[in-house]
């Protein structure tokens, strides 16, 4: 993804599928969150399934759409129209390609303008996704941008990702990275393959150099009563994350139905009681604040 | 008459037999009926129309105003040189000092008959702290407050704390985290220049516990008024110190916006000749006060604790967002306020011309001649029109984007605005978001910065809080606090509870309903 600026240097371009300005939950204070387009996971729990394919250009959404925002061009590409939009999210419940045509370009100077604009709100920025780490280099210039920017040094970048990226991804962009959040999805490895469609061993892999550069921020733990294993395999997972420096937060995140299709929508949510049964068990094993939802919907 | 008398007598014993009022409460109502019973003030056929139509509203203050709406003693100087008519000597020490403000608190009127103000505490109190642990500090602040809010349980009270940092401000903030009361209201003083970092956050994660302080933009006040000379009372009202507010007389934007054809006649023709019965309205109930009700021969005054050249009439307004958008049909466009540029442009455009009207319209009995523009945050009984400046309930953006839209109204509004953001619970494992939306928020202009977490039981209706538990009750067993009943009322009328994450503002429930 590259295009030509006035000063015709290249400069990255990412696909963005969402801008929050305002975010307590993705890392310290409050933070900028841009949610790129695109997972190479494929989880069967997913609460925004839309966020992991990049558009076909199909076309199937386009007659769905009630305000004409979306059309075909000569190019036979699907283009939206963001001013005639009303998100009633037609599109993105008929397509069978789990992404969506919502999708806005943003060059790095585009983001850091926005970044700029909403400076004084800011503890820092956080990138998310889909998965993040697949738009890499885009990431790189930003957070470089950042913090070559006298305004905006000050403000903390921090990554969400699935661990996926190997060691070689993490050195490039650690120069210029404060922290990451990384899901933890389940222990045995059948268990991760099935739950996600890929090993949990690049994820370790990743917890572990994150620890060893000190840049990891927050470990997650998705608890799907019955499905993943991290109850069942609870002694084992706690002894895991009572190595891990005692300043990395343990968030745990309960399975809802919010987002999510398919197969996974007959699983039962994971309860307030089965979250705080699982908590305890946890605790008793992990000597830190472990952090649980506020919200059970 | 015998007809009239009849129903005068029936809504005395409605009151006086309703089985949720405490006597007290009871006995409120009853004189605020003795006083509405008395013929109106003398008033034009143009401003009897405007309060008849609900163009302008009097705030059910009265027939005959015999007590200013807000009063702000000089707390410092009473203790300091003691009362006569109290028959007490000033105070020597910190026990002294809180028990003669427990005694003045209890003649200090307001339109709630309960105090508004309760002082610079830290300021008042420093001078007398001696050589007291801060163990022994925190000891006698926690009885203190104890006290407050079960013999004087009216949220609209409210103490003031900061900018400086201090061992009375830091247990402050300690003691109400931990008690989590609804009264007595809390603001602290900001002033980015003064107010250590640590200190603000302090205060953030405060308002994550229990939805207080309320963090006022020290410099843009202390700029309108003098350094230390003004004190944030009831809701977010800003008034000179030793003064006060006579009478708050309000403006609906909303039904005013119906007069007019388009935004220029609005701004240039409606706007300007409203303002205008404004302060007919604000004269005559000032009037009475200052010439015919005898309140400023009161020991307060006489004592030099008030003057009464420093009260001044609030112009209360709401109603913006409709006012706005029914404008902006009017030229046939259809961009709605809190939404787009344009539409928050020209609210900005309307608080400015209010500003400069204010300005350039002399009243009676004014702080240097003049009223004080203030947006108001709307009372129980008001249906479909929103308070001050503030964007619809359930339309709101995300709270970065709220503040964008609205700081361009707070330069203008002298005795502050009322409004209120609610912040998703999620913020409660990390205050610092609430510390770095504070901190946006008093940049980007806010006067004053006020944030509810929707989760916490105690929330803000405006400029007092409420328990949500008590709410659940109230109906059923009434309620030991004055405001729970006026925040029962807002939930039923306004819907308040059940719209997403945010809460009503309702100043007050003036009638008994």
């Amino acid at each position: 993804m590259a295009r030509v600026i006035k000063n015709n240097k290249t400069e990255k371009q990412a696909k963005v599928s969402r801008v929050l300005t305002f975010s307590c939950v993705d890392g310290p204070g409050n933070r900028l969150v841009l949610f790129l387009q695109g997972c190479n996971f494929d989880c069967i729990t997913c609460h925004n399934p839309h966020t992991i394919n990049h558009c076909n250009h199909c076309g199937d959404c386009v007659e769905s759409c009630p305000s004409d925002a979306l059309s075909v061009n000569e190019l036979g590409q699907v283009e939206w129209d963001a001013v005639q939009c009303t998100h009633c999210d037609k599109c993105i419940e008929v397509c069978a390609h789990k992404s969506s045509p919502k999708i806005t370009h943003m060059s790095v100077s585009e983001v850091v303008e926005l970044i700029h604009f909403n400076r004084f709100f800011l503890n820092g920025i956080t990138v998310s996704g889909g998965e993040a780490t697949m738009q890499l280099p885009f990431i790189i210039d930003l957070f470089k941008a950042v913090k070559a920017n006298e305004a905006l040094s000050h403000l903390t970048c921090f990554l969400d990702s699935n661990g996926s990226l190997p060691t070689s991804g993490w050195q490039r962009i650690a120069p210029y990275l404060d922290g990451v959040m990384v899901d933890l999805k389940s222990w045995q490895e059948e268990t991760h393959q099935w739950l996600v469609g890929r090993s949990n061993h690049r994820v370790f892999e990743s917890i572990q150099w994150l620890v060893e550069h000190d840049k990891l921020h927050e470990v997650r733990l998705l608890h799907i009563p019955g499905k993943s294993d991290l109850d069942s395999e609870v002694v084992a997972v706690g002894a895991y994350l009572q190595r891990l420096p005692s300043k990395v937060k343990i968030r745990l995140n309960a399975f809802q139905h919010h987002g999510v299709r398919g197969e996974a929508l007959g699983w039962a949510k994971c309860s307030e009681e089965q979250m705080k049964a699982f908590h305890e068990q946890l605790s008793a094993l992990v000597q830190r604040t472990i952090i649980t939802p506020s919200v059970y919907v | 008459m015998s007809h009239e008398q009849s129903q005068l007598q029936k809504r005395f014993s409605e009151i006086i037999s309703d089985a949720n009022l405490s006597p007290k409460q009871k006995s409120n109502y009853l004189a605020l009926e003795a006083e509405a019973s008395l013929p109106y003030m003398q008033i034009s056929s143009e401003a009897k129309l405007a309060l008849e139509e609900g163009v302008l509203c009097d705030m059910f203050e009265g027939h005959a105003p015999f007590k200013p709406r807000y009063v702000l003693p000089d707390y410092s100087k009473y203790l300091h040189q003691g009362s006569k008519y109290l028959e007490l000597n000033a105070a020597t020490n910190f026990d002294e000092a809180l028990n003669m403000l427990t005694i003045l608190y209890h003649h200090v009127p307001s339109v709630t008959s309960i105090p508004v103000y309760l002082g610079q505490l830290d300021d008042v109190l420093m001078p007398f702290v001696g050589d007291l642990t801060d163990e022994q500090i925190y000891q006698k602040l926690k009885l203190f407050w104890i006290m407050l809010d079960r013999t004087l349980p009216d949220a609209f009270m409210h103490v003031n704390i900061g900018p400086s940092d201090n061992i009375v401000c830091r247990t402050i903030l300690r003691v109400d985290a931990e008690l989590k009361q609804i009264a007595p209201n809390l603001t602290f003083m900001y002033d980015p220049a003064v107010t250590p970092d640590d200190l603000l956050r302090q205060a953030a994660t405060n308002i994550c516990e229990c939805s207080k302080p309320h963090i006022a933009n020290y410099p843009a006040h202390a700029s309108a008024y003098g350094d230390k000379r003004f004190g944030i009372v009831s809701c977010y009202n800003s008034l000179p110190l030793a003064g006060g507010s006579n009478t708050l007389v309000r403006m609906n934007l909303k039904e005013l916006a119906l007069k007019a054809n388009s935004i220029q006649e609005f701004l240039e023709e409606t706007l300007p000749c409203y303002s205008q019965i404004m302060v007919e309205l604000m004269d005559a109930r000032s009037e009475f006060l200052h010439e015919k009700s005898n309140f400023f021969e009161g020991f307060l005054t006489k004592e030099g604790l008030i003057e009464e050249s420093r009260f001044a009439p609030m112009f209360g307004i709401y109603g913006m967002a409709e006012a706005v958008n029914s404008l902006m049909d009017k030229e046939g466009c259809h961009e709605r306020y809190g939404h787009s540029d344009k539409a928050n442009q020209l609210g900005h455009s309307i608080s400015e011309k209010l500003a400069k009207l204010v300005d350039s319209l002399p009243v009676k009995y004014g702080l240097n001649g003049k009223a004080l523009l203030h947006a108001q945050g709307g009372i129980s009984l008001d249906k479909d029109v929103t308070p001050g400046v503030r964007i619809p309930y359930g339309t709101e953006p995300d709270p970065v984007s709220y503040v964008r839209a609205t700081a361009g109204h707070h330069q203008f509004y002298t005795s502050g605005i009322s409004d209120i953001l609610t912040i998703d619970e999620t913020v409660k494992s990390n205050p610092e978001a609430m510390y770095n939306l504070c901190k946006g928020a008093i940049h980007a202009g806010y006067r004053e910065f006020t944030a509810n977490v929707a989760s916490n039981d105690l929330v803000r209706v405006t400029g007092y809080m409420i328990k949500l538990s008590e709410i659940a009750k109230y109906d059923e067993e009434g309620s030991r606090t004055n405001t729970t009943f006026l925040g029962n009322e807002a939930a039923k009328n306004t819907g308040i509870l059940e719209r997403k994450p945010r809460v009503a503002s309702i100043e007050m429930s003036p009638v008994y309903e």
